[in-house]
């Protein structure tokens, strides 16, 4: 057993779990955030994606005792409040998603990519920055829809503040 | 995954010796294929020795000919740095063009390396540019360190602490990929070097993983232009052949990918 | 249109849990003293199951029991089964294999379970399910159907001699035969539909609890259909009496067919609840989903297009072979017979169509319904003949289409099915208009200078949905009736809750259905709450596939809502003194037309509860229910057009450009439909492109996780160009067609048209991978050096 302690959407979280403990199945199991998901075995589907130290990361294929000190974010933790985070509302707007199973990754995914290229952002290179984020249900269109309105909206400050 | 124990190294040193102490221990660096496999019971280890917080893998810098990057640097880490795309841009275009985004962020260079995959990028760029790999103990040329698939010239417990790559002239990488997973079918890094030799090397493609393709090199010796290639191509005899591609498939990717690669020369964007 | 009824682009009010981490998948439920569910697993494709030593597992830390096939046959679990009841043409009934949730006897896939570990943790269970010893005796095994049906072929069950379920014939042999003579021109080719994975996103998971103080059971499962899957579960797998069964599907991350079907893995779980009396968890990995989620497609078909010197359809004939895997699923039966079969008459106007099918057992795991079923397959072997027609008649593919099509309604198909309202004319034309295929030839130019080959395909679809009357579907086999129920529930205070046997995996109902009670009741969005996926609070239902939830959910819906305007009209009529037939409802409002005499809608709602003032005789409340059992099928049709773009030298296809043009009825949220289409054609472009099941002879499966089976990403895809056109549907009270499965019905031959007509080369398989469409161009010659040059 390890104890891993990292901030979690801004928490302090302290626990002692089992060392091949994965940091998708501490998010959900241990700290009941089962917003991130798990949606293949192979790291490749992009459901259990979340910010860690700032960037995305496929928690999945991590051990929670990796993340140790670190800070991690999740889809809970991405709306300031009750203000749903833009990228969120873009995705309610545009019908960016279906059933909701790879929304929390997308949109977790989504919040990077525009965190590194800002709002010149296009089409193709969303469309290529989604390769680790599969979708079965909305064909990708109004998801890459939601992520190109809402880098428009954020504008360029988004990428100051990731800087 | 199997049960094992997690144990973190601030120093070279120290994962040396946590590695030593367990009967059946692997370093951990990006983890994205360590874990994978573990996680689908592949793999068994009973320590994870986790090389992520040693300071010294991380750097990235240039002296003299050579561009030295640490084990421990991600590949999101080399496809942004300046240093990398000033000093050799295909570099940082080949490995902004692995996997995704979220493999890019974790994924290292020691760990891609140490690895071998036949069908991983790094290993044609560390072939082509003359690489040297820097262990714990020692320096390889990339030459003789890939010895075949999934294997290296690493031995048990060595660690790959940085990587120096002879920056050429100019050079180029272009890849296709695997429409499944996406790993390179055929990836092909040519690059001509200060002292005129050039280098190319293909992987993803190769029975025995990553590879020089000595006929291009030299018909490219004299004439370092796609058109030098024309008509020239690999055996399909040491081709791999997959429900992805046959032999015969790859050798004509392997041809057609050298040719983009020449055309890509001094882009700090893969073709894909 | 209002801003909220019928026809608004209404963002979806259940939005707001997923995008903010907050939706309930049965993964993320837990019940307290919750433990976990591993399965033992064959790696063997066919096995005659030994001893099992579960000594060593049961040992191991945290484990709480180890059961087995024999344990719960002895328990008297029944065997699963497949609920269509097919005939070959013989008059035998079909051959169905006995499939027991655990084998204890015989194992005929890769996967298929044989125990179970129940354990503290997920990973003790996995751990200990390892350490389970079983001795296997191997058997040969056969994963083709053709080599399934060859002379000598591994015998797969006792009951299907020959591995052949049924033999099964449609429509008039020797009156097709006789046209064929006659032809003046035959289109013959060999097709294969390819078998695909269906990838939800969400992996299969059951919680069951048992409740030994009420002996009551509690399910919370992936499903696309509760009460269907109580139902089973009760009736013929004897886990429990449906009124001792509570089973609900909360969020469900995506079905596309895979969650209709009633698994070993759920069936296991409730069982083994009270047999070690704790609650059990079981969430299937990716791996396991790859293994055991029923596959779909699967056929080998050849067909004979006959035509007459108009260049008129005169007879069609086709034989098919589909791939049933080890077992039959659960709807398994009617996928290549009535959804498959009965469609083959496309668009066309066939005088004369005969059908074959023979179904056949395989080791692979079980193929039943999949996005589309049987009408995917169907189209695709009508619109690759289509096209292909076309070229070796030398006329246009839009033309030889235009000759044959319907355009009297109703039309009578010689394949059963009674083709209510259409318009294909209509949809073609608003295709070919939106990828300006008049252009065509000049990117084709400009493409060809880049070295681009560029290749321009058709496909004309359509679908029957809304599956069906149910007196008709029995008479055909079928094992319930396929009716919809709902409840329209209006509050003291106004507010409106509807309970459906629908079930939205993604459909966005919660919106939808909303948005019909807003348009017919006058109440806002807000002001509505849809119920479903409970079996504890919805009457019954029969869920969501074939894209029957707006035709028949909402039709039901409609009934119910008919009977509460009805009564609150009477209350209305009787507070306010006025005629009933003077009163309506809108804006929240209950007025008598042409007066300013009102009440508000809360107003009716309360008189109705407090009873003080009600018409004499009347029963307090307003609530009503209706099932609606539909007049016909429903059939959505469309027109698809696929602009491709190959690379010559890797043989690397980019779809440039994709139209849809579809008619789907009267549209409800044209946002939703769209994204319905979006998913639909993305799901096409990935069977024509991408996406293949590959078991090696053997029987193992090859395409066995993401590294092998390829998924479309977001870079395989371009934007989609889809519009609609609309013949209203006469079959229903809101004239909805449907349009969950349009998409991939229509869009891969679309695809394979296109490609082929850019390599010059009609021999190409599905998936259409770049090796195999720059083997297809080599072999055609030239192409490669006509894009050089
Ligand atoms: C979805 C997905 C897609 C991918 N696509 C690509 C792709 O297109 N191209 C590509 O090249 N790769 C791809 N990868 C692999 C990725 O680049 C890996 O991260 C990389 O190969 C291994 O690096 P790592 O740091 O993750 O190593 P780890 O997984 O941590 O380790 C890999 C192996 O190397 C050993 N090791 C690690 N570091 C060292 C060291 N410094 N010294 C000695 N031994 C060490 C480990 O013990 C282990 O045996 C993909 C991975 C995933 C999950
Ligand atoms: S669950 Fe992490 S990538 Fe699929
Ligand atoms: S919305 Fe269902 S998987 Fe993306």
């Amino acid at each position: 057993m390890v104890t891993v302690s990292m901030t979690v959407n801004g928490r302090q979280v302290s626990k002692e779990v089992e060392d091949r403990r994965l940091l998708v199945d501490f998010l959900r199991e241990d700290l009941g955030l089962t917003g991130t998901h798990v949606g293949c075995d192979t790291s490749q589907c992009g459901a259990c994606v979340v910010h860690l130290d700032g960037k995305a990361v496929k928690s999945c294929t991590m051990l929670a005792a990796q993340a140790d000190g670190a800070s991690v974010k999740t889809i809970e933790g991405l709306a300031d409040g009750a203000e749903l985070h833009p990228l969120q509302a873009a995705f309610k707007e545009h019908h960016g998603l279906q059933c909701g199973f790879c929304t929390p990754g997308m949109i977790m995914s989504g919040a990077d990519i525009i965190a590194r290229h800002g709002s010149d952002l296009d089409e193709a290179t969303v469309r290529l920055e989604l390769e680790g984020n599969i979708c079965r249900c909305t064909g990708y269109h109004n998801i890459v829809k939601a992520i190109l309105a809402a880098a428009g909206e954020m504008g360029g400050g988004m990428k100051q503040a990731a800087e | 995954m199997y049960s094992l124990s997690y144990r973190r190294a601030s120093s070279v040193e120290e994962a040396r010796r946590l590695f030593k102490e367990a009967s059946d221990a692997a370093y951990l660096a990006g983890g994205h294929t360590l874990l994978p496999a573990m996680k689908q019971r592949l793999a068994a280890h009973d320590v994870l020795v986790d090389l992520g917080a040693i300071a010294d893998m991380k750097g990235i810098g240039v002296s003299g000919d050579g561009l030295t990057i640490g084990g421990g640097v991600t590949h999101a880490e080399v496809a942004g740095s300046q240093e990398v795309k000033g000093a050799i841009p295909s570099l940082a275009a080949l490995a902004g063009s692995i996997g995704d985004a979220q493999v890019r962020h974790r994924g290292t260079l020691g760990g891609s390396i140490a690895n071998n995959d036949p069908a991983a990028d790094y290993p044609a760029a560390a072939l082509a540019l003359a690489a040297t790999i820097r262990t714990d103990g020692r320096e390889i040329a990339a030459d003789d360190f890939f010895t075949a698939l999934y294997e290296t010239a690493l031995e048990e417990g060595e660690i790959v602490t940085g990587v120096s790559f002879r920056i050429p002239e100019t050079a180029g990488y272009a890849k296709f990929r695997n429409p499944a997973s996406r790993y390179p079918m055929a990836g092909v890094f040519v690059a001509r070097h200060k002292d005129g030799t050039v280098r190319v090397a293909v992987t993803g493609a190769g029975n025995e993983g990553v590879f020089r393709w000595s006929e291009a090199e030299q018909a490219l010796s004299g004439n370092f232009a796609a058109e030098a290639l024309a008509g020239l191509s690999v055996d399909p005899d040491m081709m791999m052949g997959d429900i992805h591609g046959s032999p015969e498939y790859r050798a004509n990717l392997v041809a057609v990918m050298a040719r983009r690669a020449l055309g890509s020369l001094g882009s700090a964007e893969a073709i894909i | 249109m209002s801003v909220e009824g019928i026809g608004a682009r209404v963002a979806r009010k259940e939005d707001k849990r997923f995008i903010t981490g907050q939706g309930r998948y049965v993964d993320d439920m837990s019940v307290p003293g919750m433990k976990h569910a591993a399965f033992v697993r064959s790696p063997h494709a066919h096995a005659r199951v030994g001893a099992i030593n579960a000594e060593a597992a049961r040992a191991m830390p945290g484990v709480v029991a180890v059961l087995t096939g024999a344990e719960m046959a002895a328990d008297g679990i029944g065997n699963l089964i497949c609920g269509w009841m097919i005939h070959s043409k013989d008059g035998s009934p079909m051959n169905m294999g006995a499939w027991p949730a655990l084998a204890s006897e015989t194992v005929r896939f890769v996967g298929q379970a044989v125990a179970v570990v129940i354990a503290e943790t997920k990973s003790q269970a996995r751990d200990a399910a390892e350490a389970v010893e079983v001795e296997w005796e191997e058997l040969p095994a056969v994963s083709d159907v053709l080599g399934a049906i060859a002379e000598g072929a591994p015998q797969i069950h006792p009951e299907a001699p020959g591995n052949l379920i049924y033999d099964w014939e449609i429509g008039t042999k020797d009156e097709v035969e006789k046209a064929f003579g006659e032809a003046a021109h035959v289109t013959r080719m060999d097709l294969t539909n390819n078998r695909l994975i269906p990838n939800a996103m969400e992996p299969r998971a059951a919680l069951a609890r048992y409740d030994a103080a009420d002996d009551h059971f509690t399910l919370w499962t992936t499903s696309q259909n509760p009460h269907t899957a109580r139902l089973v579960l009760s009736a013929f797998y004897n886990v429990a009496p449906e009124h001792k069964l509570r089973v609900v599907a909360p969020d469900v991350g995506g079905g596309f067919g895979s969650k209709i079907y009633i698994y070993p893995e759920e069936i296991t779980c409730l069982w083994a609840a009270k047999k070690t009396g704790v609650p059990v968890k079981w969430t299937g990995d990716r791996s396991e989903a790859f293994l055991t989620d029923a596959h779909g497609r699967d056929h080998v078909t050849v067909a004979e297009m006959a035509f007459d010197a108009n260049n008129r359809i005169t007879a069609f004939k086709i034989d098919t072979i589909a791939n049933f895997g080890a077992y039959m699923s659960l709807f398994s039966s009617a996928v290549p017979t009535y959804l498959y079969a009965t469609l083959l008459s496309g668009q066309y106007d066939i005088p004369l169509i005969h059908c074959n099918v023979r179904a056949v057992y395989t080791n692979t795991a079980p193929v039943d319904a999949y996005r589309g079923a049987g009408r995917p397959e169907a189209t695709f072997v009508v619109e690759r003949m289509m096209e292909t027609a076309a070229r070796e008649l030398s006329v246009s593919p839009a033309e030889l289409r235009r000759t044959n099509f319907i355009r009297e309604f109703p039309h009578q198909t010689p394949v059963i099915m009674l083709y209510d309202a259409g318009d294909y004319e209509a949809s073609l034309n608003a295709a070919l208009e939106a990828s300006d295929y008049a252009g065509f030839a000049a990117r084709k130019a400009e493409a060809q200078r880049r070295g681009r080959l560029r290749g321009i395909g058709i496909s004309c679809y359509i679908e029957a949905c809304g599956i069906a009357p149910s007196k008709a579907v029995g008479s055909l086999g079928a094992g319930v009736g396929l009716w919809e129920s709902a409840e329209v529930r209006v509050n003291p205070v106004g507010t409106i809750e509807v309970l459906t046997g629908s079930h939205s995996h993604g459909q966005g109902h919660e919106t939808t259905f909303a948005q019909l009670v807003a348009s017919r009741l006058g109440v806002p969005l807000d002001n509505i709450a849809i119920v479903h996926g409970d079996t504890d609070s919805v009457q019954f239902g029969m869920g969501t596939y074939g894209s029957r939830s707006g035709a028949v959910g909402m039709s039901a819906i409609s009934r119910a809502i008919d009977k509460v305007e009805a009564k609150a009209k009477k209350i209305a009529a009787h507070l306010l003194e006025a005629s009933e037939g003077d009163i309506e409802i809108a804006d929240g409002e209950v007025r008598v037309a042409g007066t300013d005499k009102k009440l508000g809608w809360h107003e009716v709602c309360l008189a109705a509860y407090t009873g003080h003032n009600l018409p004499d005789g009347m029963e307090p409340g307003l609530k009503e229910g209706a099932f609606y059992d539909p007049a016909n099928f429903t059939f959505p049709a469309g027109a698809y057009v696929c602009e491709v773009e190959i690379d010559p030298e890797t043989g690397h296809t980019d779809i440039v450009q994709f139209v849809a043009a579809d008619d789907f009825g009267r549209i409800i949220n044209p946002m939703i439909v769209e994204g319905q289409v979006h998913g639909g054609i993305a799901q096409g472009i990935g069977q024509a492109l991408l996406e293949g099941c590959v078991y090696d002879e053997g029987g193992q499966l090859i395409t066995a996780t993401y590294n092998d089976y390829a998924m479309p990403r977001a870079h395989d895809l371009p934007s989609f160009r889809v519009s609609t056109t609309e013949t209203i549907c006469p079959s229903n009270p809101l004239g909805i067609k449907g349009c969950g499965e349009a998409g991939a019905i229509g869009s891969p031959p679309a695809v394979i048209n296109a490609i082929t007509d850019a390599i010059g080369n009609n021999d190409l398989s599905m998936p259409a991978t770049p090796e195999k469409v720059w083997r297809a161009l080599h072999a055609a010659g030239g192409g490669l050096r006509e894009a050089a040059e």
